[in-house]
């Protein structure tokens, strides 16, 4: 399984030299892998952990933290369920149980086809179209059961494609410049040379 | 009183393109910036200090003083908070999608003023639409030299950099923000140094302003520090959006000039709230996110000013108000609350990690009927264990303020709801209805 592609390993150099330190561009590089591959694989982290500068391990101990990063396999579509405070008043357990009935999964699993992964949020701050639901980090809401089953078809069918990007695919706009001010005053920020000790390739496996 | 104060930072939202770097340049976009490029950055910092615009992300410090504290050093940094994670607050959201060129302009004031020449705006990572709106409007800044090796013309060298999040509401606090951004796991740092204007990113001095913060700077360096300051009442100078939602008839965000309008108003009024959601008895509300304690139909009079809601044993916080109506259960609600601190709990600090579960557990019972009456005492103490005295400002066992802000909805039931507590008990369940989609 996947190792970062030469055109990710590119964008991803393009993003770790918009930093002063290698180690900040950690989770723009694994929002780039799950972006490839849908999730983080092994081999993924060990490419960015080489890129960082850093232990594979140190890649997993950081984005095991966030929500966000998924180090195991998840569904094409990623639907996402708040139920914090201001959802749950405008009833979006109601919302969740239905999921899980659509689905036939409970929160945290995936349809045995691959197409959904049913996860519940903590607020998504979309408060004012409660109850609100994700999918692959897309908002949708308000959204009550009919609607859940509608969505749910539009995406099997594919009719969102435009809307809803695969898993994984955060923006999908790059940016488009270098840091011109930086190399300009090459006062040693992102432009420089990196110090051995920070240069990719040099971690011990 | 509802007032019709100028709309400081939501004057594009609506236009159906106000994120274009076009639609910006032909709204006044980027004349605040050219106008501060032509003064002195001490003297934008004094406009700023002027206008006493206190930050916007929910501790509510002023804006210039935090300026102010930045240590002097050859490498300083600019990190900009849109992280905004804080059950019911939606505003910096509506800001990224709908005026993200406002933030790029905000930053590059506030970067000017402060010297610093690298910036970051650290974007949660949720907002995949905000962010590729950013982004976007990031690489058009540059292009149109707003950023970059000379801003507009002025000899002045700023780089930005949009930094998505990846989920994880503890990154709102700023050293754990700074630490995310340093490509860690987001672990609040210990204090001292309590401010990252002494000790920030890389170790270097940091200023961490809200995204609404900066995205007031444009109109305060267009119109004056004064002009911003004669808005609002008191310290709680300008206007500020509120984040309206729960169980009213119409949830949203609205710029409202401060300490004028109340939170009757806010929650009533028909060009705000419109009331209760199917006229119904208010029961309680949230006054400043789901940290502070909550407050009853007899505060429904307190202007939206920071001072006086501070007064008044809670803080408006991040500005977002949460209604509860009759058919509430308060039980369920401070459920849902500490469920979410468990959570989110960043796990460094014991008295968080661990009493977050335990009140997250016994609330459960408790709602669900298992409880027993001495549950109730029991859960007061795993919060006095977190914030010894159970006051309000909170008590602080531990690194960051995230764990002293877990009692606040518990002891809030527990005061303004005892009754509600002990029928769960005796009657062995939930005797509110059960909170539903509203159709039609």
């Amino acid at each position: 399984m996947a190792r970062l592609s030469p055109a990710t390993r590119a964008r991803a150099e393009a993003i770790v030299a918009c930093y002063p330190k290698r180690r900040s561009a950690l989770i723009p590089l694994c929002h780039l892998a799950q972006a490839q591959d849908g999730f983080l694989t092994e081999e993924a982290m060990e490419d960015i952990a080489g890129l960082l500068g850093c232990t594979p391990a140190e890649v997993r101990g950081t984005a095991s933290f966030y929500d966000m990063l998924h180090t195991e396999p998840v569904g094409r579509h990623v639907v996402t369920v708040c139920t914090n405070i201001a959802c749950m008043l405008a009833g979006a357990y109601e919302v969740l149980d239905h999921a899980e009935a659509l689905f036939g999964i409970s929160v945290g699993q995936t349809t045995a086809d691959g197409e959904f992964t049913l996860e519940e949020a903590e607020c998504l701050a979309g408060c004012d179209h409660a109850p609100c639901v994700q999918v692959n980090s897309r908002f949708f809401g308000p959204v009550d059961p009919d609607g859940l089953d509608a969505l749910a078809e539009d995406l099997r069918a594919g009719h969102l494609r435009e809307t809803v990007p695969a898993h994984g695919i955060l923006s999908r706009v790059e940016r488009n410049v270098g840091l011109p001010a930086r190399e300009a005053r090459s006062r040693g920020g992102a432009g420089r040379q990196p110090r051995p000790s920070e240069a990719p390739g040099t971690v011990a496996r | 009183m509802i007032t019709t104060p100028p709309r400081i930072v939501t004057s594009r939202v609506g236009l159906p393109d106000s994120f274009t770097l076009e639609r910006y340049l032909a709204t006044g976009g980027y004349a605040g910036l050219r106008q501060a490029l032509s003064m002195a950055p001490a003297d934008v910092a004094a406009e700023v200090n002027k206008a006493s615009l206190l930050g916007r992300g929910g501790a509510g410090f002023p804006a210039g003083r935090k300026w102010s504290m930045l240590r002097k050093a050859a490498t300083t940094y600019l990190v900009v908070n849109g992280d905004e994670s804080e059950p019911a607050t939606f505003k910096d959201h509506m800001l990224i999608e709908n005026d993200p060129h406002q933030i790029i302009e905000g930053t590059a004031i506030a970067a000017y003023a402060t010297g610093v020449e690298q910036a970051f705006i650290y974007c949660r990572g949720e907002f995949a639409l905000g962010l590729e709106r950013l982004v976007q409007a990031c690489n058009e800044a540059y292009a149109y030299g707003a950023v970059g090796a000379d801003v507009l013309g002025s000899g002045y060298a700023l780089d930005i950099v949009i930094h998505p999040g990846a989920g994880a509401y503890i990154c709102g606090e700023e050293t754990a923000l700074l630490e995310s951004l340093e490509g860690k796991r987001g672990f609040p740092r210990i204090k001292p140094p309590y401010f990252p204007a002494a000790v920030g990113l890389y170790g270097e001095p940091t200023v961490v302003n809200n995204v609404e913060t900066v995205s007031s700077l444009p109109w305060i360096v267009l119109h004056g520090g004064d002009a911003f300051a004669a808005l609002g009442e008191g310290s709680s100078t300008g206007t500020r959006l509120f984040a309206l939602s729960g169980r009213v008839e119409h949830p949203g965000w609205f710029e409202i000039e401060m300490g004028k309008t109340t939170f009757r108003d806010l929650i009533y009024d028909p060009s705000l709230g419109g009331g209760i959601a199917g006229g119904m008895p208010l029961r309680a509300f949230i006054p400043g996110g789901v940290s502070s304690p909550w407050f009853g139909p007899e505060q429904l009079d307190l202007e939206l000013n920071q001072e006086a809601v501070g007064k008044a044993g809670s803080m408006l916080g991040s500005g977002s108000v949460v209604v509860m109506d009759s058919d509430t259960c308060p039980v369920r609600a401070a459920w849902r609350i500490a469920r979410f601190f468990n959570r989110e709990s960043c796990g460094q600090c014991t008295p968080c990690r661990e009493g977050s579960g335990w009140i997250e557990k016994i609330m459960h019972r408790l709602e669900n009927g298992l409880g027993r009456e001495e549950d109730i005492a029991l859960v007061l103490d795993a919060c006095d264990n977190i914030s010894p005295g159970l006051n309000w400002p909170p008590q602080q066992t531990t690194i960051c303020v995230f764990g002293p802000s877990i009692p606040a909805s518990i002891v809030s039931v527990a005061k303004m709801f005892p009754d509600d507590l002990l029928v769960h008990v005796e009657e062995g369940g939930c005797p509110f209805p059960a909170d539903a989609v509203r159709r039609g």
